[in-house]
């Protein structure tokens, strides 16, 4: 499904009629639901003419017998009615609930592929609540809320048409005091939109206060911060309650008018018509239908104002969803991308430049540096000195600024990413671990990997504390599992970077979690993966410079050098990052 | 959860069919929830009802009125005497005020009462959560947290913006209309009525089905939420392990799960409203054979007639009005439901009130674990009658393998959990004693995890010192040595850190979440692997900070690096929950062999 491009979005309901596109696979279901709704609202409409037939016919000529024909007629229309909403809601329950499910699984997968600067910029509960409330709100519309638009209007023309043709001039008193009604309804749907646009902003913030209270519950117990957490959930959710309650007086002003107006146009009816009748310009009989008329005129209007907010909702909560599906793809195929399918594992960086998407700051410059196939060279530098971007940009996560990363003498912007990807695997300076299996979590680059590749993954890790799980590889971790301690995730990240058996292999100091006996076992055994793959590592610590065959030190995101370790430790600066001077036995 | 009450809390969250015994203490539950949180709005309570009851009388006034002018009005004006014509028209005028005016009272009222209510739960909710202890959280998982606070209280939130409306009104229409029906005509009005017998078996059937399919939904939206979150929350590695395709295969498979859920409450409800129409429809068509063979008899005058079947449209109508809202009541009910069970949660680790005072002059931090022994929910025992004195101001390094106790030790003094027998003490104070805010001051910790909040830096570091000045943030700061990093920023301290501090590093973290147990000044710091991510000279800034922050403070540090314990004055080796090697670095070197002495070998191995 594609969306069609970003309009202005001046019109409110524009970006609303652009999700129309979700809604086109199932427009015959539509279009039994609305012809069901149609044809409901005309059995329940003509049962009180029944009435009229039964006053007129059988009471009149006395005349038991036709009663019952009348009866069964009256029965009948209630019957279809009863089937036609079953046959609309039948239809209805399983179309469009078929629709929101396509509308937030296409927003899950676009926000997949946005590129990591959209993430860094937008909050993870701002994109929940889109994904939730706001989808829900826009199903309501096209499941109830258009359907009965077009139901009611419909209703609405022909009953006034009725009026009108009954007696002109109560007719034309009728149609005026419609007119405010709508008038009404517009500018309350104007007013609503604007609040309830800024409640789900509240709600989102107010989402963003929860998550982190959530995540970060072991910080706010650690320094005993409840009560400063609740204070900030507290405001936000006291902004969310003041909007609330600017909607819940907008409401009752609007629904204050919506029902004083109709019943005041049924007391002029009543003034008017009396007089007419007793002047002879109008019969009785035309005067009861008249009211009649009038009372069933109430439910359409009525039920307009409520669709109008309902609309208005659903405009707000697709503009919130349309910004998703708009927010640009920065990091995308370009169009003629090849599919790298061998790779020898050149890494280039060429006059390689970058600041973080919509910052000036420049956190790498210039930086010139070559890996030759096979060749592992390590990233020294201090906190902050830009290690981590420049491992962030052969993977493409963030693109360069200026110059050019280039894998094999290409581009890696002219190469497809899923290629790209396939052939450089990435460890994090944090583990990210997803609710699964531990074997899900280790084959997350590799599906097809066999048992044995496990193992030897397992194994260069040191990560076999897998196979004492109470489920072995089955065992479900992440935030749904079992919790393994940060050495224990930083090992399985290894583990999963290393079975993808990349043709370039990054480290962003993947080892720090890891004790001392620990950290030696993974870096003989990564030694060996090394020995096959290019490597470029980023490191803290001098033992992991061992397994570099070059270094490359950074200052202020500039290389400032490179060479071997040897090379380099006459370099003060050099010797100052890394080397370690202290003992830990205290007897210096 | 004690096996008489296996209900009680959350447990009722996860399973699809409660049995019958129990889902009256649910309902129990959520009543008394419900009414503890209107008990303070009574006044309002019996404003809004009065409003709606009159508001309600005035408009099943307005048809008879009408009635009245046409029969009486109309006769008068005829004579030329537009007087009744006149006051008639007036009385629909006044009617059609009092009852505008008076709605709008109530949905005024009910608003601000309904969100008044959400408020002080959603308060109390999340203050709850703040209490509960690390034990209950991570079994109940983030996800389910932030579902309990956000899509619970959006089902409520839309139960009070659009549905009590309408249950109102129309309750208060069948009492009305009802009354009317039986005083217009006795034998008639018993036939209208007699249709609220399939009427009753009818929603007796949906309550129970719609429940049980509310409870799904629920369920698997739930899913979808951790799913959702923790894709997005991890979208670097599902970028780098190009793991789109699969996430959106597993993000599918739980959608279409939630889609089923709610397929199958819509289909119910595709039932029951149509029901409730056709038992209306039935009615009616009973009143016009029945009424009409009455009037034909000369039981009844024909207007009556009429005005039943005007007011049988008042009768079922609003009834499947508030059929359309049932979902909206059935998801506000199991959103009271979970959030009454959460409530119902007891904090594992409670804290009195006011804690029992401390020596004059403060606490010293002598620390003291007593027979302390701990397991896991049911795992095997990690600590096993533990004993460990660390006298006042003792900066003592725990070592050992993975697994072997470390994290557990220190989670017990900071009181994440309680021990399951022994105790662990302060000043000769058992933690328990301590109140909720003197604990804090007590001891702090900081994990390796170094989350940071969004906001600034500044805020960051001050974030466990309310009171603390500019001066001392930076202070803090340059202690750990962030300060010269933080002030290269454009905005200094009050550089926004971005979605939880994607814009830090994972050393500049750490950094920032020791400054800020720096700023905490508490009189025993934990620090759990606090230094993993810092490069070589950043760690000797703060392992040279360290020695002056921990000066006179009683600390316990968790460490994988050996470096850490160069500014220790004991170390502790642990291994399976015991202490094997204990004593000055510089003895345990000496004595040659042991654990310290061989990781200290290997330590040193690694240098070269």
């Amino acid at each position: 499904m594609t969306i069609v491009a970003a309009g202005r979005r001046a019109g409110s309901f524009r970006s609303l009629w652009r999700l129309r596109g979700f809604v086109r696979p199932y427009r015959a279901q539509m279009g039994f639901m609305l012809v069901c709704a149609m044809l409901a609202v005309a059995a329940s409409t003509l049962i009180p003419l029944v009435l009229e037939a039964v006053v007129n016919g059988p009471i009149q000529h006395r005349d038991r017998a036709a009663l019952v024909p009348m009866f069964f007629l009256a029965l009948g229309l209630g019957v279809a009615e009863a089937a036609l909403i079953v046959g609309r809601r039948r239809v209805q329950s399983v179309a469009i609930q078929k629709i929101e499910r396509e509308m937030r699984d296409d927003l899950y997968a676009r926000l997949q592929v946005l590129p990591v600067s959209f993430h860094d910029r937008w909050q993870t509960g701002q994109l929940l609540s889109r994904a939730t409330s706001d989808l829900g709100t826009i199903r309501r519309f096209f499941g109830f809320g258009a359907i009965f638009f077009i139901v009611d209007g419909l209703q609405y023309a022909v009953v006034m048409a009725l009026l009108l043709a009954t007696y002109l001039p109560l007719g034309v008193v009728a149609l005026l005091t419609t007119l405010p009604v709508i008038w009404l309804a517009k500018r309350f749907g104007a007013g609503y939109s604007s609040i309830s646009r800024r409640v789900q902003d509240q709600q989102g913030d107010l989402a963003t206060v929860t998550e982190e209270a959530a995540s970060g519950m072991r910080v706010v117990k650690a320094f005993g911060r409840a009560p400063l957490m609740e204070e900030r959930f507290g405001s936000s959710a006291r902004l969310v309650r003041s909007s609330q309650l600017d909607l819940v007086r907008l409401r009752a002003r609007f629904w204050g008018w919506l029902t004083l107006v109709p019943n005041l146009t049924m007391a002029a009816s009543v003034l008017i018509g009396g007089i007419a009748v007793a002047r002879g310009s109008l019969s009785v009989g035309a005067l009861v239908a008249f009211t009649t008329l009038l009372v069933l005129l109430q439910f359409p209007i009525i039920d307009l104002g409520w669709i109008l907010s309902m609309a208005q909702q659903a405009a707000t909560a697709a503009d919130r969803v349309c910004e998703i599906f708009d927010a640009p793809m920065s990091v995308t195929d370009r169009p003629g991308a090849v599919a790298l399918t061998h790779v020898r594992g050149r890494l280039g960086f060429e006059h390689v430049a970058f600041a973080f998407p919509g910052t000036a700051r420049p956190v790498l410059s210039d930086i010139d540096l070559t890996l030759e196939p096979g060749e592992t060279v390590a990233i020294v530098g201090l906190t902050g000195s830009g290690k981590s971007a420049l491992a962030a940009l052969p993977t493409r996560l963030y693109d360069v600024t200026s110059g050019r990363v280039t894998l094999d003498g290409s581009d890696v912007r002219d190469l497809t990413l899923d290629s790209l990807r396939r052939h450089i695997a990435v460890v994090f300076e944090e583990p990210i671990l997803f609710s699964m299996s531990v074997r899900e979590n280790v084959l997350l680059g590799r599906p097809d990997a066999t048992d044995d590749d496990i193992d030897e993954a397992v194994e260069v890790a040191q990560a076999g504390f897998v196979f004492d799980l109470p489920w072995g590889l089955d065992t479900r971790i992440g935030e749904q599992g079992m919790a393994l301690s940060g050495g224990q995730r930083q090992r399985l990240a290894l583990a999963r970077a290393v079975i993808t058996r990349p043709a370039v292999l990054v480290l962003d100091d993947p080892l720090s979690a890891l004790d001392v006996n620990t950290e030696a076992l993974v870096e003989q055994a990564l030694a060996r993966v090394l020995a096959r793959t290019t490597g470029l590592l980023v490191v803290h610590r001098p033992s992991t410079v061992a397994l570099a065959d070059r270094v490359a030190l950074l200052r202020d995101g500039v290389l400032v050098a490179v060479g071997t370790h040897h090379e380099l430790m006459d370099l003060p600066e050099y010797a100052a990052v890394l080397s370690v001077g202290f003992d830990p036995s205290g007897s210096r | 959860m004690t096996a008489t009450d296996p209900w009680r809390g959350i447990a009722a969250e996860e399973v699809e069919e409660v049995p019958a015994q129990w889902t009256g203490l649910l309902r129990r539950r959520t009543r008394h929830l419900i009414a503890t949180l209107a008990a303070p709005h009574r006044r309002a309570v019996l404003v809004v009802a009065v409003a709606i009851l009159v508001s309600n009388a005035a408009a099943t006034a307005i048809p008879y009125l009408v009635g009245l002018g046409i029969d009486l009005g109309i006769a008068g004006a005829r004579r030329h005497d537009y007087l009744p014509i006149g006051v008639i028209t007036g009385a629909i005028a006044v009617c059609a005020a009092a009852q505008a005016l008076l709605y709008r009272v109530f949905v005024a009222g009910s608003g601000r009462v309904g969100q008044e209510m959400i408020l002080e739960l959603r308060e109390r909710v999340f203050a709850h959560f703040q209490r509960l202890s690390l034990a209950f959280h991570e079994r109940y998982t983030t996800g389910r947290m932030i579902a309990r606070l956000t899509s619970d209280f959006d089902s409520i939130n839309d139960m009070f913006a659009l549905g009590i409306d309408t249950l109102v009104n129309a309750v208060l229409s069948v009492v009305f209309v009802g009354v009317i029906l039986l005083v217009l005509d006795l034998p008639l009005g018993l036939v209208c009525l007699s249709g609220f017998v399939p009427l009753f078996f009818l929603t007796r059937w949906y309550q129970r089905a719609s429940t049980a399919a509310y409870r799904t939904t629920r369920n698997t939206m739930a899913l979808v939420i951790v799913q959702f979150t923790e894709s997005l929350r991890g979208i670097r590695a599902v970028h780098a392990f190009r793991r789109q395709p699969r996430n959106d295969e597993i993000f599918g498979e739980l959608s279409e799960g939630y889609r089923a859920a709610m397929t199958r409450s819509f289909q119910l409800l595709g039932i029951y409203w149509p029901g409730i129409v056709l038992v209306g429809n039935v009615t009616t068509a009973a009143v016009l054979l029945y009424g009409g063979w009455r009037v034909i008899n000369g039981d009844m005058q024909v207007g009556i007639l009429a005005s039943f079947v005007l007011y049988l449209r008042r009768f079922f109508e609003p009834l499947a009005e508030v059929s359309q809202f049932y979902d909206q009541f059935q998801a506000a009910a199991a959103g009271f439901e979970k959030l009454a069970g959460v409530l119902d949660e007891e904090p594992s680790v409670p804290m009195p009130a006011r804690g029992a005072p401390w020596p004059a002059g403060g606490l010293r931090g002598d620390v003291r674990f007593t027979g302390a022994r701990f397991s896991y929910r049911s795992g095997p025992d990690v600590l096993n009658g533990f004993d460990l004195g660390i006298p006042a101001g003792q900066t003592v390094a725990l070592l050992g393998a993975t697994g072997a106790g470390k994290s557990t030790i220190a989670r017990l003094l900071a009181r994440f959990y309680d021990p399951t027998a022994g105790e662990i003490t302060i000043d000769g104070i058992p933690l328990p004693a301590f109140d909720y805010l003197s604990l804090r001051r007590a001891v702090a910790m900081v994990t390796q995890e170094s989350f940071i909040f969004s906001g600034t830096i500044g805020e960051n570091i001050a974030f466990a010192s309310p009171t603390a000045t500019d001066e001392q943030v930076a202070a803090a700061a340059a202690a750990v040595g962030v300060d010269a990093f933080v002030r290269g920023l454009a905005d200094g301290y009050q550089s926004d850190v971005g979605k939880s501090g994607s814009r830090l590093s994972a050393g500049q973290r750490q950094l920032v979440a020791l400054a800020r147990a720096f700023l905490a000044n508490p009189a025993v710091l934990i620090l759990d692997e606090a230094s993993s991510s810092l490069d070589a000279p950043m760690e000797r800034l703060v392992q040279s900070a360290l020695k002056t922050v921990l000066a006179g403070r009683t600390s316990l540090i968790i460490a994988h690096r050996l470096s850490t314990v160069e500014i220790a004055d004991r170390v502790l080796v642990v291994d399976a929950g015991r202490i094997v090697e204990d004593g000055a670095p510089s003895e345990l070197l000496a004595a040659g062999k042991g654990h310290y002495a061989s990781l200290h070998a290997a330590w040193r191995e690694s240098l070269v």
